[in-house]
């Protein structure tokens, strides 16, 4: 059965291209455009992982991991964050917060791919 | 009628009670309770200003000239509202420098002068003693009227007709003189304070206040009918109606009103007894605070019936058959009212007890230091050295004194009698102390001051005072003969002692107050500016002048060696006495930080202590002489006083100095160090926009790169996928490119190196074009618009390109917001005269409150993510940039829901535009 992908981006580009990407690669793909829509998602249907930028409105990355990674029912679900913000700052507090995973945009796809397949394999 | 035991006894119970409060105050004052050390006492003690004079003869002079009594009361109100000033200084300097006595505080100031001292002293005395006597014939008239000699007073003969060994009033004066010594000289003290005597004085006080208040009231409400029955009844007398009217252009004038207010203002500072209570006797200066309103409102209240009374008493009596200055004992004695008579007696008595008991203990600290010891000092120079204990000699000499002085009063009183030397002596006693205040006065203020001056002023003024009215006085009760005063001394007319240099026209009093004082103030003054003041002079001066600047720590010190301990602390010891002298070292020595006496070092400052020490006992003049005898060197010239003086004010500067630079580092540092924090702010800004813009430049990167690589990648794409992407790759592209111009325009404008290409133009036309320019836009989004223009609105100088680029950018944020379809924008322009607005309005979904402020701010674009259209969250920061460039401001209004209006106001003559 096809793996469940979140993606939770407020950039409709962004958006089209992951989606894109990941229906490409065999997932299936689920989408958010803010932080409250990402969580009522991530809670309601599950996914095996979640693509989630952290300047998003109402509720930004780090929030909805930090409140997910708190929720032991939701402990197994996969979290890999994605920001243009490249500091190195910004990359520790995603990591402490429990990230499993941090790419800083803009990404090479095939690197993307590899990371979310890894994550997934886990 | 009362029988005389029962007056006796009565006054001997009253002097009994005062003894005890006196004793208990004593008392107190020695277990270091002071009952004294409140302001209450303090601003009552000070009332002892009200002597017999004004308990009998206000109701006197009310009877005769109305309310010509009042500017005897009005004098003091008026000086206590300075106060604060004036006698506030005089308490620091008396403190300081262990001042006891007014003649001290004259001698002290001109360089401790025995000269000054004593003449001071005799100017008291010849001033007061008559007052004594004043004090002592009311308690004298006063009993003969309580056991019924009314029709002996009438014809101005008391008790004295008999043999002065029958005299009560000898055996009065005795008894006041016994009490006086017993709370007056009980010890020597450095402080020469008397906590008991202050604490009867306050007591008596307020038994006078009271027994007046019982007797004015008792006249005028029980006697008639309220105060309107008392006035309704005089006016309706024509004999009577004069007393309610202020006549200030009869027989004394305006000026005479002002003469005398002025003379009262000086007597309720300079009478030597107002000196002692006010000054010498004061714990806390703070008390005066109190008393600057206290005591003037204790003079109303003791004055409120005085009128009534004097009307009552003319009502009753009618003119000239009573002695109106014996109505408030007349009066209750007429409506057999012995009781209430009684109580008047007593309180006529505490009213004269009470100046005579302090009058007489200022006259002897006077008397003592100022006039016997400089003349035992020196006649006897070596045998008072010789003497080991000199302790009780000063305590003789003071008790001599004051029995002295009570019966110099006594004698004055006998041979007076009713004279007119008597009855007036109240004001003539006041215009003797007058002559105190331009040497007290200028000495606190002006450091020029002399010795001569001071003695030649107060010479002047004493002898204009004795001639104009000393002399006329004597001649007025027939002990001189008349022909001088009305002629003038052989016959020289100008010489005329009431109508000096042909001065007529206003009452004697004025006209002597005038002279004396012109004589007084310009003889100080010429004689001082004759030459500088010497060292001694000099130091004193500036002791006085500046005591508030020294502070009251160590006062500096003009004695230039040192003394052996061994000596001085005996020499001190003789006036002072073994056991106080001790204490009193020991006290100095601890607060030095030292274990003891033995440990004391002789130097300027010890020398200094021990002199300030004998100051208090026998007066600043002797106290220099006797430290000089023992102290190895000569006192200083003036070149060395200056120098020190000199060295003192540097010092002074010195730290004035270094406190400035220290506040200016401080201010310099908290400069710096908000300097660092705008700079700290000014650099995370900094790291906020950068952050900023990296972000925005990464998103658009991020479409274009995973779209391109995933076309790259897979040749598969289908053409309509490829093709929206490339779409979606141009549209972000655009958008880097219109980033960077933005950011690249930003930062030129706010760094100030944008080019501003300034030209007279029409906003009319500006709006117009702009609109035309996004008429494709508006049509795209199926917007209406609608545009409301002047018919004209003056030119501005201003950057065209830049104001279009700020009218399209509303305009495009408007377009971008308005609902699709049946959306609207209003573009309207105005001028007032002076500013041209533009506003822009939509009928978009607004913008909620916490959000308008934030729309201006970079990178913080408005609506939620989804509806937002593409936009670089720039336009809106150049835009107000621009307009605030040009003086004029950009701001928002709107409710959400309704809309979102853009207004932007641009000056007409605004200073940027030219530059």
């Amino acid at each position: 059965m096809a793996k469940k992908i979140l993606i939770a981006d407020d950039e409709p580009n962004i958006v089209i291209s992951l989606e894109f990407l990941m229906k490409r690669e065999g997932f299936d793909v689920l989408i958010a455009n803010d932080g409250d829509e990402a969580v009522q998602r991530i809670r309601g249907d599950r996914p095996d992982l979640v693509l989630l930028d952290v300047m998003m409105p109402k509720k930004s990355g780090f929030e909805v991991c930090q409140e997910i990674k708190s929720d032991p029912a939701l402990a197994d679900i996969r979290i890999l964050m994605l920001t243009a913000k490249g500091r190195d700052t910004e990359v520790a507090k995603g990591l402490a917060l429990g990230a499993d995973a941090y790419m800083t945009k803009p990404f090479a796809t095939k690197e993307l791919v590899e990371r979310v397949r890894e994550l997934l394999e886990r | 009628m009362l029988p005389g035991w029962l007056i006796v006894a009565a006054s001997f119970s009253y002097l009994l009670v005062l003894f005890a409060v006196a004793y208990f105050g004593d008392r107190r004052a020695d277990q270091g309770r002071s009952i004294i050390s409140n302001a209450w006492t303090y601003a009552l003690s000070i009332a002892v200003y009200c002597t017999a004079w004004t308990y009998f003869g206000s109701v006197g002079r009310a009877a005769s000239g109305g309310i010509w009594f009042l500017p005897t009361y009005l004098g003091p109100t008026l000086a206590m509202s300075l106060a604060w000033l004036v006698v506030l200084k005089m308490i620091r300097i008396a403190r300081t420098h262990r001042i006891t006595s007014i003649a001290d505080f004259v001698a002290s100031r001109y360089g401790k002068s025995h000269l000054l001292g004593g003449l001071v002293t005799i100017i008291a005395v010849v001033g007061t003693v008559p007052y004594i006597a004043l004090q002592l014939k009311a308690i004298s008239s006063g009993y003969g009227l309580l056991v019924g000699e009314l029709g002996a007073l009438r014809d101005g003969e008391g008790a004295v007709d008999s043999g002065w060994w029958t005299d009560g009033t000898l055996y009065i004066a005795l008894t006041l003189a016994l009490f006086t010594i017993l709370f007056g000289t009980r010890h020597l003290d450095t402080t020469e304070r008397h906590e008991g005597m202050v604490a009867a004085i306050a007591f008596e006080s307020v038994v006078k206040l009271l027994a007046f208040l019982a007797v004015g009231i008792y006249v005028t409400f029980v006697l008639y009918d309220g105060f309107g029955d008392l006035y309704a009844r005089a006016v309706a007398e024509p004999d009577l109606a004069g007393v309610l009217v202020f006549d200030g252009t009869g027989s004394i004038g305006y000026g005479g009103w002002f003469a005398h207010v002025v003379l009262a203002g000086l007597a309720v500072i300079f009478l030597p007894r107002q000196f002692q209570i006010m000054v010498v006797e004061n714990v806390n200066e703070q008390h005066l605070r109190r008393a600057t309103w206290l005591f003037p409102a204790y003079l109303l209240a003791i004055n409120i019936f005085v009128i009534p009374i004097a009307l009552g008493g003319l009502l009753h009596f009618g003119r000239g058959t009573v002695d109106p200055d014996t109505f408030v004992l007349t009066l209750p004695l007429a409506h057999d009212q012995a009781a209430l008579a009684l109580l008047v007696f007593v309180g006529g008595l505490s009213a004269a007890t009470g100046m005579v008991i302090v009058e007489a203990i200022a006259l002897s600290t006077m008397v003592c230091n100022d006039l016997v010891m400089p003349m035992l000092l020196h006649v006897r120079r070596f045998g008072l050295a010789a003497r080991r204990d000199l302790t009780g000699l000063l305590l003789g000499i003071r008790r001599g004194a004051i029995v002295v002085v009570l019966l110099l009063g006594y004698l004055y009183f006998r041979l007076a009698g009713e004279a007119y030397a008597l009855v007036s002596i109240g004001l003539i006693s006041f215009a003797a102390v007058a002559q105190f205040a331009p040497a007290v006065l200028g000495g606190m203020y002006w450091r020029g001051g002399t010795r001569e001056g001071a003695l030649a002023g107060l010479s002047a003024g004493f002898a204009v005072w004795a001639y104009t009215l000393l002399l006329p006085s004597f001649a007025k009760s027939g002990w001189l003969a008349r022909d001088f005063l009305d002629a003038g001394p052989f016959g020289i007319g100008l010489l005329m002692p009431e109508q000096l240099f042909g001065l007529g026209g206003i009452d004697n009093v004025s006209h002597a107050l005038f002279w004396s004082l012109l004589a007084n103030i310009g003889c100080y003054l010429g004689v001082s500016l004759l030459r500088a003041p010497t060292g001694q002079e000099a130091s004193q001066g500036t002791l006085f002048v500046d005591i508030f600047r020294r502070g009251e720590s160590v006062p500096t010190s003009f004695w230039r060696a040192g003394a052996e301990v061994r000596e001085l602390l005996p020499l001190v010891a003789r006036f002072l006495g073994e056991r106080r002298t001790r204490d009193a070292f020991a006290a100095y020595a601890r607060s030095h930080g030292l274990s003891g006496i033995d440990q004391l070092k002789a130097d300027p400052e010890l020398v200094h202590f021990a002199e300030t020490l004998l100051a208090g006992a026998i007066g600043s003049a002797s106290a220099r002489v006797m430290v000089s005898t023992v102290v190895k060197e000569e006192p200083l010239g003036l070149d060395e006083v200056m120098n020190i003086l000199d060295e003192a004010s540097q010092v002074r500067a010195y730290s004035h100095q270094l406190e400035e630079k220290s506040r200016a580092l401080e201010a310099a540092t908290a400069e710096l160090r908000a300097a660092n924090e705008q700079l700290k702010e000014l650099d995370r800004l900094k790291d906020d926009f950068m952050s900023s813009v990296t972000h925005e430049l990464r998103t658009p990167l991020t479409s274009i790169r995973a779209l391109s690589e995933m076309m790259v990648d897979d040749p598969d794409i289908d053409i309509d996928s490829r093709q929206r992407f490339l779409g979606i790759i141009v549209s972000e592209t655009e958008r880097l490119s219109r980033l960077v111009n933005q950011v690249l325009d930003l930062a030129k404008i706010e760094s100030g190196h944008a080019e501003w290409h300034n030209t007279d133009l029409d906003m009319r036309e500006l709006v117009q074009h702009a609109v035309e320019t996004t008429a494709q836009l508006m049509r795209d989004r199926g917007a209406i618009v609608e545009l409301a223009l002047p018919d004209a609105v003056p030119s501005l100088r201003a950057d065209r390109d830049r104001l279009l680029q700020v009218v399209l950018n509303l305009l495009s944020n408007a377009a971008k917001f308005v609902p699709v379809p049946g959306g609207k924008v209003w573009v309207s322009l105005g001028c007032d005269g002076e500013r041209i607005r533009v506003d822009v309005r939509d009928n978009g979904p607004g913008i909620p409150p916490a959000q308008q402020g934030v729309v201006f701010e970079k990178f913080r674009q408005g609506g939620d993510s989804l509806s937002r259209p593409q936009g670089t969250g720039l336009g809106l920061p150049i835009s107000r940039q621009i307009v605030e460039h040009f003086g004029g401001r950009l701001w928002l209004e709107s409710t959400p829901g309704e809309g979102a209006t853009f207004s932007f106001e641009l000056p007409l003559a605004s200073a940027a535009a030219d530059q």
